[in-house]
């Protein structure tokens, strides 16, 4: 069991619920972890054209799969035995909702190294891997940064998260212009390009799914549901 | 705090999760929180109230047990008063119908008003009032009579019937509310100390609403039951709720959670807080309310 230190959650007259919310807590964390590295080994494995690393990522997926299984039913167990309420309730909760995003995370990753390989049995092409480097590196920051925000239990970290999430958009957008450019330039590079189109809207989902998580660290912090709300209402809540 | 640079380690290494200390949500710890007297946080007032409670303070003697608590108790609604032992949940209850009127030491200010007519009022007819204002106890006590007689006992002394025909329906019809009747129908001469736990505290309930009250207290009226019966109380505030006014004291959280519609913490002789029981239950106001409810302290 995780050492009892956490004062949020660990402040409990039951030592075992406190040790059941912490280690729910920490085994999340560690998915996440997880999880940021299948994105960040997908890409490696997209740009150095490493089928290996992606046959890894493909892999490994099966754990995060697994992760995910554990981590509702130590939730379900949780509402089962304590019947937690308030903020209790909220981890407990948002925990549920958050795995579900994180192994999404995991299965884009798996989507994107399905397409390395792809790329790699087709010989290296630098055309679109600028805009991949670029998303890549914004929504794993994203990811890590709403993972922080639920380690932190900081509210305006993961509203700087969902402001991201349009900037991403706007990227996505712009990259999937200059891979329309390079098909219309020559047809052969369709097929190529569409695969690289295909990395990129994964990637765009991952920065969806950070968004997801940073929603539900609003509302396990804030108690109140920012999904579907407009940003400026979101801003109030979090700075309220 | 360390923890940008604890996290980015787990992509390198994910099988190290993170065990930093966490920032607290509030700085205040439940011991630190200075209750303001007469300060509830929440909705503790109604529109059209049944009962408009200003200003009450109990004293046990020169102690105080209740201090300066001000409530609105609506019409047909439950209401779950919770918070730990001693907090004077039950004191604040027994003022409703004028209980406490039976401990000599005990002295009760401020204004409790039932229906707009004050509660304390010298002339008040207390038996009257307890008529209207029905308890039922922690404990089933049953009269060492038979069912019938337990709850026949109210409306004979109030004089709510005139035959015996018209007894017999006001005994069927409360035992039929209680969720009684099919189990004792055939038994109604049988002395009520003889059925179990669970039956007794319906027969208490049955013996309450006899005498037709419009608000019913109940203090801790399942502590002494077994999950059974209390789903079958339980069922019945809800049933009860549509006609009577409902105050309960309740020692499990889960109870007020599920039966009320207002949930009140009362800490130290304070109202603490007054919410609707979803709000309080998912996102309470007061940092002592969520101690309590959630098992921090109590």
């Amino acid at each position: 069991m995780v050492p009892n230190t956490d004062e949020v959650y660990g402040d409990h007259i039951s030592n075992r619920f406190n040790d059941e919310l912490l280690a729910l807590k920490t085994r999340f964390l560690k998915m996440g972890g997880m999880v940021e590295s299948q994105v960040e080994s997908a890409l490696q494995a997209l740009m150095e054209g490493d089928s290996q690393i992606a046959e890894e990522v493909r892999a490994k997926d099966k754990l995060v799969d697994r992760m995910e299984m554990d981590i509702d039913e130590e939730a379900m167990l949780i509402i089962a035995r304590r019947q937690p309420t308030a903020r209790d309730l909220r981890l407990v909760i948002s925990v549920i909702r958050m795995v579900a995003d994180l192994e999404r995370v995991g299965d884009e990753a798996k989507k994107i190294a399905r397409f390395a390989i792809k790329l790699s049995e087709e010989g290296r092409t630098p055309q679109g891997y600028a805009e991949v480097r670029n998303i890549g590196t914004h929504v794993m920051g994203m990811i890590h940064d709403s993972l922080d925000a639920f380690a932190r239990l900081d509210s305006e970290q993961a509203l700087r998260v969902m402001k991201e999430d349009k900037r991403v958009d706007e990227e996505y957008q712009s990259a999937a212009r200059a891979l329309l450019t390079f098909m219309m330039e020559d047809t052969r590079n369709i097929t190529r390009c569409m695969s690289v189109m295909w990395v990129l809207r994964a990637l765009e989902r991952v920065g969806d799914h950070a968004c997801n998580i940073s929603e539900n660290v609003i509302f396990m912090v804030k108690g109140e549901d920012v999904r579907h709300t407009p940003m400026d209402e979101a801003e109030r809540i979090v700075g309220s | 705090m360390n923890t940008m640079s604890s996290m980015s380690s787990t992509i390198a290494s994910e099988a190290q999760a993170p065990e930093e200390k966490v920032m607290p949500v509030v700085d205040e710890k439940p011991e630190d929180t200075v209750l303001e007297e007469g300060v509830t946080v929440g909705k503790p007032f109604a529109d059209d109230p049944k009962f408009k409670l200003r200003d009450v303070e109990v004293l046990y003697g020169d102690s105080p047990a209740i201090k300066k608590i001000s409530l609105d108790i609506a019409r047909n609604e439950v209401v779950a008063f919770i918070g730990p032992s001693g907090c004077g949940k039950s004191t604040f209850l027994r003022c409703l119908n004028r209980m406490n009127d039976s401990i000599d030491i005990c002295r009760v200010k401020g204004q409790l008003m039932l229906d707009g007519q004050d509660i304390y009022d010298a002339k008040r007819d207390v038996v009257e009032l307890r008529a209207r204002v029905g308890m039922v106890f922690q404990k089933p006590n049953p009269f060492p009579k038979s069912i019938y007689d337990n709850v026949a006992y109210g409306p004979r002394i109030h004089g709510l019937a005139n035959r015996k025909s018209e007894l017999d329906d006001i005994v069927e019809s409360s035992l039929r509310k209680a969720g009684l009747w099919n189990e004792v129908k055939d038994r109604l001469d049988a002395m009520a100390t003889g059925m179990s736990g669970g039956q007794q505290q319906r027969l208490c309930i049955a013996r309450t609403i006899a005498v037709s009250p419009e608000v019913v207290l109940m203090d801790e009226p399942c502590s002494a039951l077994d999950p059974i019966a209390t789903a079958k109380v339980e069922e019945l505030i809800a049933e009860l709720s549509e006609s009577y006014t409902i105050v309960i004291v309740t020692h499990s959280m889960q109870q007020a959670a599920r039966v009320s519609n207002r949930t009140a913490y009362f800490h130290l002789g304070h109202l603490v807080e007054v919410n609707e029981t979803s709000k309080v239950f998912t996102t309470p106001e007061h940092e002592l309310t969520e101690s309590y409810i959630s098992g921090r302290f109590g």
